[in-house]
């Protein structure tokens, strides 16, 4: 998986306009799809746990909101990084979905608060499944507010011409967005097991002592 | 009709709380205004008055927050809320009437807030009032729900403001919006949806927050 995104990214050829810092491209656009991916499958555990009433679901809901919000952050670093190099600023308020992305930080790292702020329990798997939901529809409707917001906050709307992806570059693309996407994947499973170890063992001490 | 029955009744009974205690309404309209004095200094002196009306919508939203804090603490503190959720109703009528009752306080606090920024501020067109009006249904339908879960926690007064803010986001994109652009519809349109949208969601999932 690692020797896939090496390969991609010096495989693909350099962008003509912007050179070597075009190719953060393959790692930014995959982790920003891979987040949102998390943060649907994180509103899906969290739609079943209401509708099933299985605890399960309330840790894996978790366990999946956790990875997108990780890589939320990293989105938001790589981006970062991104903008400093092709327009010369670290953060720009035009590029809606960075902004997207910064919204979503906050209102999961709230999740979070929520999440430490309650008693354990089936009250607090069913409010944080709420707040997950709360999440998911958040996404578009932030998203059209971001593009309106553009009207009246920048009235000269920056605009880049995105770069026509050539056949290797694609592909490139795409082996890179399939490695994080398992990348995700793994640590999703493994810190879903950690978890789940921590509460079996939490059960045994208190059946013990 | 006994759903609809259960809101008033709901709704009149935190009005009258309110009526008697004065914990919640007095606080929210000194707060706007005494932040509106703030804001006056806050600007500097060119600022125009576009400014002022991205600093409105902050008095309005932080107003709200100081209301909805408060909406679920006389529930929280006498256990009132444990008997409305065994009571024989419907559930969402706990959160419909709540809302109803934020909005009540919300309203109230801004008829003496709006006419204050007109007279210190700047003036406000029919569209921005109308901007206001549907972001107060959206701050309450949203709001109120979210008071319910943080109620619940420790630290409530903390969690509440964290909660709301990413989700009041829209509505002051929404609100600000219909004040100073040209073409307010859109805007108003883009708050309508938006409440829509989650006075839905918050009716549906309010049982889940609240039993046990």
């Amino acid at each position: 998986m690692g020797a896939a995104i090496v390969l991609g990214l010096l495989v693909a050829p350099e962008d003509a306009d912007q050179g070597i810092s075009q190719r953060i491209f393959y790692i930014h656009v995959p982790i920003a799809l891979t987040s949102y991916f998390c943060f649907g499958l994180g509103a899906w555990k969290a739609l079943l746990l209401l509708w099933r009433a299985d605890q399960r679901y309330d840790l894996e809901s978790y366990v999946a909101i956790h990875q997108g919000t990780i890589f939320g952050a990293l989105t938001l670093i790589t981006g970062s990084i991104w903008a400093k190099a092709s327009w010369g600023v670290w953060w720009t308020w035009s590029s809606n979905q960075l902004v997207l992305f910064l919204v979503l930080f906050l209102f999961y790292c709230a999740y979070f608060m929520l999440r430490f702020s309650l008693e354990d329990g089936p009250r607090r798997a069913r409010s944080s499944a709420v707040y997950a939901l709360f999440g998911i529809v958040l996404i578009p409707v932030s998203f059209l507010a971001i593009r309106l917001a553009e009207d009246f906050v920048h009235p000269t709307v920056f605009t880049r011409e995105g770069p026509q992806m050539t056949a290797t570059m694609f592909v490139a693309f795409c082996v890179s967005w399939a490695a994080v996407t398992l990348l995700a994947y793994v640590l999703y499973r493994v810190e879903l097991a950690g978890k789940r170890l921590d509460a079996g063992l939490r059960e045994l001490r208190e059946a013990i002592g | 009709m006994t759903y609809l029955s259960d809101v008033v009744a709901l709704t009149r009974k935190d009005l009258r709380v309110e009526l008697r205690a004065r914990d919640t309404l007095p606080a929210m309209l000194l707060f706007v205004l005494s932040s509106l004095v703030v804001f006056h200094f806050a600007l500097p002196e060119e600022a125009g008055d576009e400014a002022a009306y991205g600093l409105l919508w902050v008095a309005i939203v932080f107003t709200a927050l100081l209301g909805l804090t408060r909406a679920w603490v006389p529930e929280h503190e006498h256990g009132v809320l444990d008997g409305l959720v065994l009571a024989p109703c419907d559930r969402s009528a706990i959160w419909l009437g709540k809302t109803f009752a934020t909005l009540a306080f919300l309203l109230a606090a801004q008829a003496v807030a709006l006419p204050a920024f007109v007279l210190l501020f700047a003036p406000l067109d029919a569209a921005a009032v109308a901007g206001v009006l549907l972001a107060d249904l959206g701050i309450c339908a949203v709001g109120s729900l979210l008071a319910a879960m943080a109620a619940a926690g420790r630290a409530r007064e903390l969690l509440l403001p964290l909660l709301f803010l990413p989700l009041a986001i829209p509505l002051v994109v929404g609100g600000v919006g219909s004040a100073i652009s040209s073409e307010p519809e859109q805007y108003l349109l883009f708050l309508a949806l938006y409440d829509a949208v989650f006075a839905v969601l918050s009716w549906a999932s309010f049982e889940y927050v609240v039993t046990e």
